[in-house]
């Protein structure tokens, strides 16, 4: 289960780096999501997938007895994806601000802030 | 729930019912709780915007006077422990200040002080009802926190925390120039802070721990066997991208000259430094061999960081854009503590970080009064303040000087530790990067200096009504920088107690038994 689980987390992995390769914010921003994704699975993997019992602890003891699932994966996924989420929502905003208001989603041509031939300073009086 | 315990059960339930924490440990959760919880007051009042400046004041004062508090009790008593909802390490999310993050917890709520005060001039009402100080409430929250926490998880919380409410703050008044900024420094810190959650699930899938010290101590039983030169490349990765390391640079120069004055001084003086501080755990107290492989690549990183930032400083014309380059050069003189690694090195990338802290906020905020005053960042623009605004030169002298390395401000000492310990590990090359960085940033600053205070205004004669009409209007932000230059001053005379804050919290990196001890008391060390 870990060895299918691994290579899809490479596959998530490959489509979200070649995608935020692009200059396209609108490709970048779906990029980080599928990076977002893809860490969310290697989380997952990494805390074994075990299926054996839910990690409930009897009464009278105070420690699991037998091989039980790993339930602090899906804690930290959680958190993952609520921040990943809210982020999204964000990029996905200002992606299109950036648009409206620039006028490209090239971020090569994005030089508002930094304008092309501003020149030297002065170099004396 | 807890009615049914039987005879059989095991004493380890015991070992979760402890006494209540003692009042004074309370301390170490001010610098995380006060900002958040005034944040949230802030939101409830977003529309009586004149209460705003004063709300914020108040709260960053007593976060500022809590992390002191909780400095000197770190300093005095040893590492301080705090486990939420009493769940015992490893499993519960420990807080854990020691002196490093004791120290840059301080720094930054006192420079965040300073900040807020900055801001009631510079943050119109607008801005206010924008939510300026709420956004800067959460940041400070998510700041402190990564320097207190003692999960790696939460770490990553705290970082997408002080992250976010940074995006607010960049975006803050909507500009192109600021979408343009927002849009790469966005993108590129988020990616930053995922290969940082990447990395943390590869270690969790490695030790099946999350808490500081329980890595700490598990780390080397896995060296053999486990993948953790791959985890400590990743780590350098995340964070080296953080601290605008080269070649991770370049979202820095493209976004903190866009906001408001007051919040790129704040980014500038303290994002930043998470970084630096995120790479001094990691690979200090984490995982010091793997540290040890690196560091001949660290150091290189550090020359270039150093070295290439300093000569986009000198290719600008823009004060903002210089600082930004500047604030770079520095990661790289920070970097170089670490490559190097002996109690030394660390003691002067710890004291260059203070320095750097309160040094690169007040470079942006004098730019932003040389702005108030001549009326453009432009160097080609700028001139006669030395005439008009005599009070705002002698302030910008001490800050050229301090962000140069010079005496007798705070800038010498640091470096002087950081020239002494590259010599020590026979690293010459180091000793020349550091020295050539500091030469050039004097090039760079005492150009600005040269050009908007000595260099002649080209209508001289109408300077002096100039002077009476600003004068006043920047008597709040000369107090801000004249409280940011105290500490400067005082650790560029005086350097002696800021030396040995900083040799204590570099001597509590390379010996971690002191922070694994505190939190698992039981172990043996």
């Amino acid at each position: 289960m870990e060895s299918v689980l691994s290579i899809l987390v490479g596959l998530f992995f490959a489509v979200s780096i070649y995608l935020m390769l692009s200059r396209h914010t609108i490709r970048m921003v779906l990029g980080v999501t599928l990076f977002g994704n893809a860490v969310n699975l290697t989380i997952f993997t990494a805390g074994r997938v075990l299926r054996e019992v839910p990690p409930i602890i009897p009464d009278d003891v105070s420690t699991p007895q037998t091989l039980v699932a790993n339930p602090l994966p899906q804690a930290l996924i959680l958190t993952a994806i609520v921040i990943s989420f809210s982020f999204f929502c964000f990029l996905l905003v200002l992606a299109y601000r950036a648009y409206q208001e620039l006028g490209t989603d090239d971020t090569d041509e994005m030089r508002v802030a930094e304008p092309k031939g501003e020149g030297l300073p002065p170099l004396g009086y | 729930m807890a009615a049914t315990d039987s005879i059989h059960s095991i004493d380890t339930s015991a070992a979760f019912i402890a006494g209540p924490t003692p009042a004074a440990d309370w301390l170490l959760l001010v610098p995380v709780v006060l900002p958040v919880l005034a944040g949230a007051v802030l939101l409830v009042v977003r529309h009586q915007v004149r209460l705003h400046a004063a709300i914020a004041i108040a709260a960053f004062g007593l976060t500022f006077a809590g992390a002191a508090g909780l400095l000197y009790r770190v300093v005095t008593e040893g590492p301080l422990v705090m486990t939420m909802g009493r769940w015992l390490p490893p499993f519960g999310i420990s807080f854990n200040a020691d002196a490093l993050g004791a120290t840059f917890a301080a720094v930054a709520s006192f420079v965040a002080f300073a900040g807020a005060i900055f801001a009631v001039r510079d943050i119109d009402a607008t801005g206010r009802r924008y939510g300026f100080y709420p956004f800067l409430m959460l940041m400070m929250a998510g700041v402190n926190g990564a320097f207190l926490t003692g999960d790696i998880f939460n770490l990553y919380v705290w970082f997408e925390v002080f992250v976010i409410s940074s995006f607010g703050l960049l975006i803050l008044g909507s500009e192109q120039r600021q979408i343009d900024g927002a849009t790469k420094y966005a993108i590129l810190n988020l990616v930053a802070t995922t290969i940082f959650l990447i990395t943390t699930g590869l270690l969790y899938g490695a030790l099946g721990t999350l808490n500081m010290a329980d890595i700490a101590r598990k780390v080397p039983e896995l060296r053999d066997s486990g993948p953790l030169m791959t985890i400590a490349a990743l780590y350098l990765l995340a964070f080296g991208m953080k601290a605008a390391a080269f070649p991770l640079n370049f979202w820095l120069p493209a976004s903190y000259h866009t906001p408001r004055i007051v919040t790129s001084a704040l980014f500038g003086g303290l994002l930043t430094k998470v970084g630096i501080y995120a790479l001094l755990r990691v690979f200090l107290t984490l995982m010091p061999v793997e540290r040890g492989v690196m560091s001949e690549l660290i150091a290189w990183i550090a020359v270039a960081t150093m070295i290439l930032g300093i000569l986009g400083a000198l290719s600008q014309s823009d004060v903002r854009r210089i600082a930004g380059f500047i604030v770079i050069s520095g990661i790289g003189v920070m970097l170089a503590g670490l490559a190097l690694g002996s109690p030394m090195g660390l003691a002067g990338t710890v004291l260059y970080a203070i320095h750097s802290i309160l040094v690169m906020t007040a470079l942006y905020l004098l730019a932003g009064l040389m702005h108030d005053a001549a009326g453009s960042y432009s160097l080609h623009e700028v001139s006669g303040l030395y005439r008009s605004n005599p009070f705002l030169t002698a302030i910008a002298l001490a800050i050229v000087l301090a962000a140069s390395g010079l005496p007798p401000l705070s800038g010498l000492w640091p470096k002087v530790m950081l020239v002494q310990a590259a010599v020590d590990g026979d690293a010459w090359w180091l000793v020349l990067a550091i020295l050539l960085s500091g030469f050039l940033t004097t090039i760079a600053l005492g150009r600005v200096f040269a050009l908007a205070f000595w260099r002649n205004s080209p209508a001289a004669d109408t300077v002096i009504s100039d002077f009476s009409a600003t004068g006043k209007a920047h008597s709040g932000g000369y107090a801000v920088l004249a409280m940011l230059a105290v500490p400067m001053i005082a650790i560029g005379v005086y350097p002696e107690p800021f030396m040995r804050l900083a040799s204590a919290a570099a001597a509590g990196l390379l010996d971690p038994s002191g922070y694994i001890h505190a939190v698992f008391p039981g172990a043996g060390s």
